[in-house]
């Protein structure tokens, strides 16, 4: 059958050209910038007015239950709510040039990430009124130095929650991390960063060292940690194993520490000297974002006294607003690491992205874990 | 008659136009792209530079590395060869006990998994924690007298493997002994062999291509796995499918994972081919 | 003592085997199930979280109906779910039908091809076809959504079917199949009439399993999904940074209890029909 035959290779001759051409359309669009964005960026709307619509993506169960419907109620925008569960994974989709989302919630160091590969836009700020309410503690940092292009949604520190009915009083430093009275009972975050930055700290460096004998005297302590452990969890996995005794200590997020803290008066929370990391998430518009205006309003809502109050009362979190202070609840306030003094202030570093040694980091990280 | 066609016809390029276009498009020529990003070099923040740079192959021999990718067909094929232990009886059991059960059986079988794998690895460590069911158990049956460390264990990555995949090798089995015909059996007692020279000799021959499909369909994807070394293992069972998270992950080095990610990928098929070579392409298809 | 096709009946569980086998597969059952059990358990727990029991109580039922965003993800599973699994397991059947009975050139390259659509991590199967999506199907005006996850559900299960159905098919005889084409039918009655009812399991088992994947797929979905097109996994994974509440034990409880009872219901209707 050779007309049968010369048919059909020509059909996949053809269907190979087609290919060939998609990829080669591929190629010449991948080697523009990522996602640079057709509408924009930059504060203006530019046209008509926006639909009464709004894509928010955001960390799960991040929003308290009145925190969308009052702005749907006040404004009229429809809100869409999708979710990540990562930094890195927000980041690789914005970069691979997904859109349609109008706000985000990406990380601190991760603003800078997103900063230096132009994948968010700068905010207007004379549209977010509210920003007077954020505190002075929570603006201008090293991420985002005038706030360009973040606004604060939630804060927390990185701490150590423990049994201290079990353990008795802690020297209040990382070592207690290391101490082999607590084989098997320890947990450390799966979080490269927070625990390469847990051993920078016990050494006194700075969790964002850049210095290779640095980075090698910790991952020499991380070494020496590693039997000692039970394993390297995500924060809330660590919350419930605490909680239920199956370990004494537990390098968690702050807002984890205080759920435990809230159930469970055996536990303790506390911020290790010399230093310990402060984290913040928060609010960036994307470029090619469809309705940057409603953003804005977003972003100002969330921003609201009463909102902000309700918002840190449901996510157990800290809230940048200072404003909204007074209307955070006493339970929460009266929690040990909740409430903190300038000295703590002081004490507490930001996590930032140090560029290219981020690998270096994960190799480390990767090495430790293997051993 | 009851021969293979042979060559090109119209009926047999219909059946095979639908994966052509399908996977032509949707995997081969992404398949490119990640080929492409193998070579290239990651941006310090994220993105990739097209070019030639071998670089990111040569990384993957790093010892430590070289490692990981070792201890991951380890851990692959000890949870093939428990999936197979535990998956052929219960096979076996649907198909030739279950009788009018059958499609309930099979059914019950994976409506376990319709919930998610995140939860059900919750619920494992609870039932392995020190206060937990398991150990509870042990200690009344007087096996041991304190509570054991069951969870974060490498062995408890190996019982999450193998507990994630059995369906992947119960499934195959079951289609494939499913068609057997019962007669052959029956001809082979009424012959005079006994239940375990008609199985060895008659039954378990003809369910080879499930053997062969649940080998494959379990190994591969166990290869790739990094949710449960994570969830149950404490992350300290580190494999290929973390580390390469990790590159597309904080490590924002696309090119590296991508590199690494062709590299199992040529492993598993090379895995695959000399799998199937060796135990018989024929038992694959039709006569 | 009635010979069926499908071969004589066995009588119960009498001999040793038969009962070593019947109690081995009870417990290979218990192991699949025991998680199960554990997470029905806390979705009546009193608090937030799924490891630590605090007490009864069925606030996550309420919680459940409530969410929106949890009900429109898992509609848009079922969505993806059903309609990726019809396509794929066509597809895959035809595949597997072409690879078992015919050798042709370039059929190495296929064989390769389909396996080697199983090999691919996840990941990068995402992160690529995210990139071809929006190089290709964007500029089109399609947009990333159920529609672009249904692709990808597609390419990554066909494999699966394909390899579980060919299990099926090879060393089974055509000669059924060509009896029915020498009294006259033709191709299309012969595959409907003859040839599918023969592969059926092998079909339905490599459907099964393509529905399963479909249905928790993760990392693939991520990617190529779009505003408003969160599916039940990217819900319930992007919930653990802050901790996977029992709502989701809740959801689960409820699915698993309505495929019981549809199942269960389901072959009592059928046995009813058959009747005896």
């Amino acid at each position: 059958m050779q007309n049968r035959d010369a048919k059909i290779s020509r059909g996949r001759f053809l269907k190979a050209m087609g290919a060939a051409g998609v990829a080669g359309s591929t190629l010449s669009i991948l080697s523009c910038q990522p996602n640079t964005s057709a509408t924009g960026g930059g504060g203006g709307s530019g046209g008509g007015p926006e639909e009464k619509e709004l894509a928010l993506y955001n960390w799960s169960d991040y929003v308290a239950q009145s925190t969308i419907p009052s702005f749907e109620e006040k404004t009229g925008i429809k809100v869409t709510q999708d979710f990540f569960g990562s930094n890195e994974d927000l980041l690789g989709k914005l970069q691979a040039g997904a859109t349609g989302y109008d706000v985000i919630v990406p990380s601190d160091y991760m603003v800078t990430v997103m900063i230096k590969s132009d994948v968010i836009q700068k905010l207007d700020k004379s549209r977010i009124p509210n920003t007077k309410n954020v505190g002075d503690n929570y603006m201008g940092l090293s991420f985002d130095p005038n706030n360009e292009y973040s606004l604060p949604y939630q804060w927390g520190t990185t701490g150590i929650l423990y049994n201290k009915k079990e353990t008795g009083e802690l020297d209040g430093t990382w070592d207690t991390l290391w101490d082999p009275r607590f084989e098997g009972q320890i947990a450390m975050l799966a979080d490269s960063r927070e625990t390469i930055g847990a051993a920078l700290y016990k050494l006194g460096y700075s969790a964002n060292s850049k210095d290779d004998a640095e980075l090698a005297e910790a991952e020499a302590e991380l070494k020496k940690q590693q039997p000692l452990l039970r394993g390297y969890f995500i924060s809330t996995e660590i919350r419930p194993l605490v909680q239920n005794g199956d370990i004494l200590l537990g390098h968690v997020y702050s807002g984890d520490a205080f759920l435990a803290l809230s159930s469970n008066e055996d536990l303790d929370y506390i911020i290790p000297q010399p230093q310990a990391s402060r984290w913040t998430d928060n609010m960036c518009i994307p470029n090619g974002a469809p309705h940057p205006d409603n953003a804005h309003k977003f972003i100002n809502h969330i921003l609201g006294v009463d909102t902000g109050a309700k918002l840190s009362n449901y996510t157990y979190y800290n809230t940048p607003n200072e404003a909204a202070l007074p209307k955070i609840a006493p339970a929460l306030k009266d929690l040990p690491g909740y409430t903190l003094t300038p000295e703590i202030f002081e004490r507490l570093e930001v996590i930032e992205d140090v560029g290219a040694k981020t690998r270096e980091y994960e190799r480390i990280f990767t090495e430790v874990r293997s051993a | 008659m009851g021969e293979k066609g042979r060559g090109w016809t119209l009926g047999l390029a219909g059946l095979l136009t639908p994966v052509t276009i399908w996977l032509g498009l949707f995997f081969l020529i992404p398949l490119l792209l990640i080929l492409m990003y193998s070579f290239g070099t990651s941006g310090v923040y994220g993105g990739i530079t097209l070019g030639f740079n071998p670089g990111n192959y040569l990384k993957v021999f790093d010892p430590l590395y070289l490692e990981i990718i070792v201890r991951t067909f380890v851990i692959a094929a000890i949870t093939t060869v428990l999936c197979f232990a535990l998956g052929y009886p219960l096979a076996y059991f649907i198909v030739f006990k279950g009788r009018r059960w059958r499609n309930v059986l099979i059914l019950l079988v994976m409506v376990p998994f319709w919930t998610s794998l995140l939860i059900r690895a919750y619920s494992w460590v609870v039932i392995l924690s020190g206060n937990g069911i398991a150990n509870k158990t042990l200690q009344f049956l007087g096996i041991i007298d304190e509570p054991a460390t069951l969870i974060f264990t490498s062995q408890a990555v190996l019982m999450g493997m193998v507990y994630s995949y059995l369906p992947f090798m119960i499934l195959p089995l079951y289609a494939s002994l499913e068609k057997f015909d019962t007669r052959l059996k029956e001809a082979a007692q009424d012959l005079g062999a006994s239940r375990w020279h008609t199985f060895w000799r008659v039954t378990f021959p003809m369910s080879l291509p499930g053997v062969i499909a649940g080998s494959i369909l379990v190994f591969i994807p166990s290869a790739g796995e990094f949710v449960i070394p994570q969830l149950l293992g404490g992350s300290r069972t580190v494999m290929t499918g973390s580390l390469i998270q990790n590159q597309f992950g904080s490590a924002r080095d696309w090119a590296f994972g991508s590199a690494l990610s062709v590299m199992l990928a040529v492993l598993l098929l090379a895995a695959i081919l000399f799998y199937v070579r060796r135990v018989g392409t024929d038992k694959l298809e039709g006569t | 003592m009635s010979a069926k096709a499908g071969g004589p009946v066995y009588k119960g569980v009498g001999k040793l085997p038969d009962r070593a086998l019947f109690l081995f597969s009870v417990l290979i059952y218990a192991f699949l199930y025991a998680p199960i059990l554990v997470l029905m358990f806390f979705s009546f727990n009193s608090s937030k979280s799924t490891q630590t029991w605090t007490g009864f109580s069925t606030e996550w039922y309420g919680a459940l109906l409530r969410d929106q965003t949890i009900l429109d993800a898992f509609f848009n599973s079922m969505k993806v779910g059903v309609t990726a699994t019809i396509i794929a397991t066509v597809i895959g059947t035809f595949t597997a039908l072409a690879l078992t009975r015919h050798n042709f050139r370039g059929k190495l390259a296929a064989d390769t091809t389909i396996y080697a659509a199983t090999v691919m991590p996840e990941i990068v199967v995402g992160v690529s076809l995210l990139v071809f999506f929006v190089a290709t199907l964007i500029p089109l005006g399609i947009e990333l959504g159920i529609a672009t996850i249904v692709i990808a559900h597609v390419a990554f299960t066909i494999s699966f079917v394909t390899i579980v159905v060919r299990a099926r098919l090879a060393g089974m005889d055509q000669s059924l199949e060509e009896a029915a084409q020498d009294l006259g039918a033709n191709p299309i009655t012969t595959f409907l009439r003859v040839t599918l009812p023969l592969i059926l399991p092998g079909v339905m088992a490599g459907a099964l399993l393509a529905f399963t994947l479909s249905f928790d797929d993760f990392v693939i979905t991520f990617f190529v999904s779009g505003v408003g097109s969160s599916t039940l996994p990217l819900k319930i994974y992007s919930m653990i940074k802050f901790g996977v509440t029992p709502v989701i034990n809740a959801l689960s409880t409820v699915v698993l209890v309505a495929t019981m009872i549809l199942i269960f219901g389901g072959s009592r209707l059928l046995a009813g029909k058959e009747g005896e």
